[in-house]
């Protein structure tokens, strides 16, 4: 018996590659969320922010639009400000030194082989880990 | 031409993220969780995700340029330095901790009130902020 979540998340996850696939294949560049925002953020990509504007417009306002007709998901998101501004923070420094995100290094990174991606994705999985025993069974905080 | 199809590409993305349960900070957070009620939902999404990108990086490998005449992908960077682990590993961290990455952050972004704009905000000052810092620690090689 296969769960629905699991045919949701395969076929999410197919609409997730098909969009790393246009903005590789048309843009010609890697489709990563950390990369398009960071250059944006801090001025690195200047030169092509009107293409990473665009794109954000539709990473932002697209499920904003899906969530008016059908309802909002569940987000099971904390409300306590300390965890999310301790976690936005190691997300935001994070993933600009190491140059990539799920989408960058764990989409694009791995289905190219590359060993940058792999070894990235190795890391964030072992640390998410661990931050979850930390955080979880240690602390108790989330 | 590429404002358009950037667009169409970003709404593909979070249409995506919606629909695998990505936004679901539990979710992600259950699929971190290995020693306690284990959840493979993110197995899926980004096995799914990485299936058409396998078919799409050979074609790409052949092609010099993209659709629209810009440079295809340059060849890979293959160095592993510390930058990549140390920036992965403070990634991870944050990431189970609030069970939100870049692009789930920004796809649910209109529909997670101010916890949401919160860790969005977060996000964008830590990357702002990585690049004095980078040149103050020297973490590059």
């Amino acid at each position: 018996m296969i769960e629905q979540s699991w045919v949701y998340g395969l076929l999410g996850g197919l609409i997730i590659g098909i969009a790393a696939s246009i903005y590789l294949l048309i843009n010609g560049r890697i489709m990563g969320a950390s990369g398009i925002l960071g250059g944006l953020v801090d001025g690195s990509g200047h030169n092509s922010w009107k293409e990473r504007a665009t794109f954000l417009l539709g990473l932002i306002g697209v499920p904003g639009f899906v969530v008016l007709m059908f309802g909002v998901p569940e987000t099971n998101i904390t409300s306590n400000g300390w965890v999310l501004v301790a976690a936005g923070l190691l997300v935001g420094v994070g993933t600009r030194i190491a140059k990539g995100c799920t989408s960058g290094h764990g989409v694009c990174g791995i289905s190219r082989f590359s060993l940058r991606g792999i070894v990235a994705t190795v890391f964030y999985l072992l640390a998410g880990g661990l931050s979850i025993v930390l955080f979880k069974n240690i602390l108790g905080v989330i | 031409m590429r404002n358009l199809s950037s667009f169409v590409s970003g709404s593909l993305f979070g249409l995506g993220l919606i629909i695998s349960g990505m936004t679901d900070t539990a979710k992600v957070q259950g699929w971190l969780d290995i020693f306690g009620d284990w959840d493979p939902t993110l197995a899926f999404v980004l096995g799914g995700a990485i299936l058409p990108m396998l078919v799409t990086w050979q074609y790409a490998k052949r092609r010099q340029t993209s659709f629209l005449g810009s440079t295809l992908s340059e060849p890979p960077e293959q160095k592993v330095g510390r930058d990549l682990v140390v920036g992965s590993f403070l990634f991870g961290a944050g990431w189970g901790l609030a069970g939100l990455c870049p692009g789930p952050a920004m796809a649910s972004l209109t529909f997670n009130g101010t916890s949401g704009v919160l860790f969005f905000v977060s996000m964008a000052f830590g990357m702002w902020f990585s690049v004095p810092l980078l040149r103050r620690i020297q973490l590059n090689g």
